[in-house]
């Protein structure tokens, strides 16, 4: 009885699936997307709404995702590598999360197994504080870190995330030496958020969608945001225009399995530029709250390369690598 | 009276023909998945985020609160009958509901948890329309020290289900304390106990602790003693639903299971675990009928740990509503669905979806009167199942168990994972030692570390924090009160006795 009951969800739950598939378009590709985290995640929804667009762009008829979740990625990559080896229709969805968790995690499986194909999105990161913190400027926030590290305790994602990793550069650039911050991890941003809202800790890093609707709520403020330049409708300035050169995006690209043929990698590359160009993905990034930083072929690999020995040094600085 | 004029309008949403078969459909699906341990309502409803694109938000948050309520009372089906938990929140059902169904009081027992469902989720359904305020003002004013001060008292609470031996039953705990640390720590990014498997890195889900030690270690059990002629499982007794001393011994048990529930569902750290174990130690202790806790199954300890469970799910909703905080996996991804019709949950959600809000909150009480609808009549047929003969119900829940866990991630690792928990959970079982604490200590262990670890990192290394804090102080006190009370009240009573007799013979 059960196994009947458990079939006919299950049944249910597809048909509702195939429902929503449209048509399938007889001459466009299907395509394979691996996603190395559980259903639900950012790279869950990277993965998703590839798929989406590029339907809805008619450049493919459909893709299969799978997803394999677990340690910021190292779970899913070596099974990447392995399974999908010059498969030249697959793309992974991995970024900084991954590149952190490879090096935590003294993974066998690194990148550099992979190909690059393209950087698509990223979040940049909000320093924030409560409404009621002395702190008004990101000067103020460096002076007490200055003072005191052990004083200012700041709140965000796991140890090693980028949060972690964009209060350490900012306490590496201050001058302040590293493993002297006072970081408090939280598992999940809702967490991170109450101890904030609470005034338990003195700020907040996370990325700025966590923090947006309190902040026009006014019961958080936005000191200085991670991104290259201000941003519509943030009423904060960078960290670089507030004395502390640092620019970091959480950002999220696609990758092909090793071995994949040079025409394959040029067609992947071609249809990752395609959908960034096209209205559909530009509308589904307002949505979502992710900055469209497209960078294909090989500035994303020279980018992907000085990524990983920034972050290397930054987490060995802070004592995790 | 704003807020009732707001929530009539609520149901008039909720009541179109279209979104009742919404609630109708999700509230079907939940229970199927709640069913299956593998299977919870985050992942179902992450895979039917795509429907996002295609209906209205009030239907796809009906669908998705039906999902959620749905799995709460599916969850414990399993857990009574076959004592296979299907959510981490049913685990404690299993205590007393599977000893219930052994002892020919399946029926009451899947009839006090439904009923009891129904109850809490109305009484927590209508915390989230009037109090939510309110509520999540105090949840606010939890940090780490006042979680730590709460976990200890919960520790102290929980004692209640170590069993006759104290040895035994903390060694149990420990097992749970090292099970729960396998796994990236959170705090410093550093593995243990992984023995270098990156499938070991994200931690051991408590469900395939459950369903290893109850469900595969109970089936180990009962085949070694297959020949031994005893462990009999009676179907039925008496009548299926509940005599009117169990409606007597229920109610209060659901009405307190609410109230301990619905607010520590509201804190952000607070989880549908903790009050289940909180809410069965109180029935325990409450208890006239101790002498069925854990031999043929009191029916209290099945009646506050689900309406428990149910109301903590309506007080997640609290945060999510109120601030945009999103407290649970479930939580997650229902505020990523939000996400994707360019609604941003917040603290003016309220106000700038109103509509949206309040049908959601209608038809959450829509969706507990179709769950009790829906499961009360099933009742009968659940409890056939316990007249499948031993062998084979036995080797049913082996397949079930093992297809369940390979659900949750795919995984190989977990079988093995899953077949040596059973595999001790057999010794255990056959040593005498209570399984329940592993869970236990495996929950609230990492979590006190975690909490207790943030508050010292806030306080700069300062451990007074816990004692110079007033709410955190309170709740170290009633620990202090639980943990030392009736020794001492046991003491004066002894002291009391013992003059009386003394003086005849002082001189």
């Amino acid at each position: 009885m059960l196994n009947r009951r458990a079939f006919l969800a299950s049944t249910a739950a597809g048909l509702v699936a195939a429902h929503l598939a449209p048509a399938f378009a007889a001459d466009a590709p299907q395509l394979e997307i691996f996603v190395p985290a559980a259903p639900g995640g950012g790279w869950d929804q990277t993965g998703r709404t590839i798929d989406q667009v590029l339907r809805k762009e008619g450049l493919i008829s459909g893709s299969q995702i799978t997803n394999v979740g677990g340690a910021g990625g190292t779970v899913g990559l070596p099974q990447f590598v392995s399974r999908y080896k010059g498969k030249g229709n697959s793309l992974m969805v991995g970024g900084m999360v991954m590149v952190g968790a490879i090096i935590a995690n003294k993974s066998a499986v690194t990148l550099d197994q992979v190909t690059p194909i393209a950087r698509l999105t990223g979040e940049f990161e909000a320093l924030v504080v409560p409404a009621a913190s002395p702190f008004k400027t990101v000067a103020d926030f460096i002076a007490a870190l200055k003072e005191d590290p052990t004083k200012v305790p700041v709140a965000g994602g796991s140890a090693g995330g980028s949060d972690h990793i964009l209060f350490g550069l900012m306490a590496k650039t201050a001058g302040v030496d590293p493993t002297k911050i006072s970081y408090v991890p939280f598992a999940g941003g809702g967490e991170a958020l109450a101890a904030l809202l609470g005034n338990q800790v003195a700020g907040g890093i996370s990325g700025y969608g966590e923090f947006s609707e309190q902040v026009k709520a006014g019961a958080l403020r936005v000191l200085a945001i991670s991104a290259d330049k201000r941003q519509e409708g943030i009423d904060a300035p960078t960290l670089k225009e507030s004395g502390v050169d640092i620019e970091l995006f959480n950002w999220r690209g696609v990758f092909a399995p090793p071995d994949v043929s040079a025409e394959d990698k040029a067609a992947m590359v071609k249809m990752m530029e395609d959908m960034t160009k096209s209205a559909s993905w530009a509308e589904e990034c307002k949505n979502r709250q992710w900055t469209s930083i497209p960078l294909t072929g090989e500035a994303y690999e020279t980018f992907l390369k000085e990524d990983i020995v920034r972050i290397q040094g930054i987490l060995k600085d802070l004592g995790l690598a | 009276m704003d807020t009732f004029a707001q929530l009539a309008h609520g149901f008039v949403i909720a009541f179109s023909p279209v979104n009742l078969l919404w609630c109708l459909l999700g509230t079907t699906l939940g229970t199927a998945i709640g069913v299956l341990p593998g299977l919870g309502p985050a992942l179902t409803i992450a895979l039917l985020l795509p429907i996002t694109y295609q209906v209205a938000p009030e239907a796809s948050f009906i669908l998705f609160a039906g999902i959620y309520y749905g799995a709460m009372y599916g969850g414990s089906t399993t857990s009574i009958l076959l004592n296979t938990p299907g959510e981490s929140a049913t685990i404690v059902t299993a205590l007393e509901g599977n000893r219930m169904a052994r002892s020919g009081r399946g029926g009451a027992a899947l009839a006090t948890s439904a009923i009891g469902s129904f109850v809490a989720g109305t009484i927590g359904t209508l915390g989230v329309a009037f109090l939510a305020p309110v509520v999540v003002k105090f949840a606010l004013s939890f940090g780490p020290a006042e979680y730590f001060s709460l976990m200890v008292l919960a520790f102290i609470t929980v004692s209640a289900v170590l069993g006759s031996s104290a040895v035994r039953g903390l060694a149990s705990l420990f097992i749970g304390f090292v099970v729960g640390m396998v796994g990236v720590d959170l705090q410093t990014g550093q593995p243990r106990f992984t023995f270098g498997l990156t499938q070991l890195l994200d931690g051991v889900d408590v469900i395939i602790v459950a369903v290893g030690l109850f469900a595969v270690g109970e089936t180990l059990y009962v085949a070694s003693r297959r020949y031994a002629g005893k462990d009999e499982i009676v179907p039925l007794k008496g009548s299926l639903y509940m005599t009117a001393q169990e409606w007597a011994r229920s109610w209060k048990a659901w009405i307190r299971g609410a109230f301990i529930g619905f607010p520590i569902g509201a804190m952000p750290a607070g989880g549908a675990e903790i009050p289940t174990f909180l809410s069965y130690a109180i029935e325990k202790k409450l208890s006239k009928h101790k002498d069925e806790f854990g031999t043929t199954g009191a029916i209290e300890g099945v009646a506050g740990p689900e309406a428990a469970n149910n109301a903590s799910a309506a007080g997640v909703l609290v945060p999510m509503l109120t601030l945009g905080l999103p407290t649970s996996a479930t939580a997650a991804i229902m505020l990523s669905a939000f996400q994707s019709y360019g609604i941003n949950p917040g603290p003016l959600l309220f106000t700038t979806q109103g509509d949206l809000v309040w049908g959601l909150i209608a038809s959450l009480f829509i969706a507990n009167v179709i769950l009790v609808i829906l499961n009360l009549p099933l009742i009968g047929l659940w409890v056939k199942l316990l007249k499948i003969p031993a062998p084979q119900l036995y080797a049913g829940i082996l397949v079930f168990a093992t297809v369940g866990t390979y659900g949750i991630s795919q995984s190989p690792i977990d079988l093995v994972v899953l077949y040596l928990l059973g595999a001790i959970g057999f010794l255990m079982r056959r040593f005498d030692f209570p399984t329940a604490p592993v869970i236990i200590g495996m929950i609230l262990g990492p979590l006190a570390e975690a909490q207790f670890r943030r508050a010292m990192t806030i306080a700069n290394g300062d451990w007074t924090v816990f004692f110079t804090r007033p709410l955190s102080l309170t709740l170290l006190a009633l620990a202090f009160i639980g943990l030392l009370g009736p020794h001492i009240w046991g003491y004066v009573e002894r002291r009391r006795l013992k003059g009386q007799e003394a003086i005849p013979g002082d001189a």
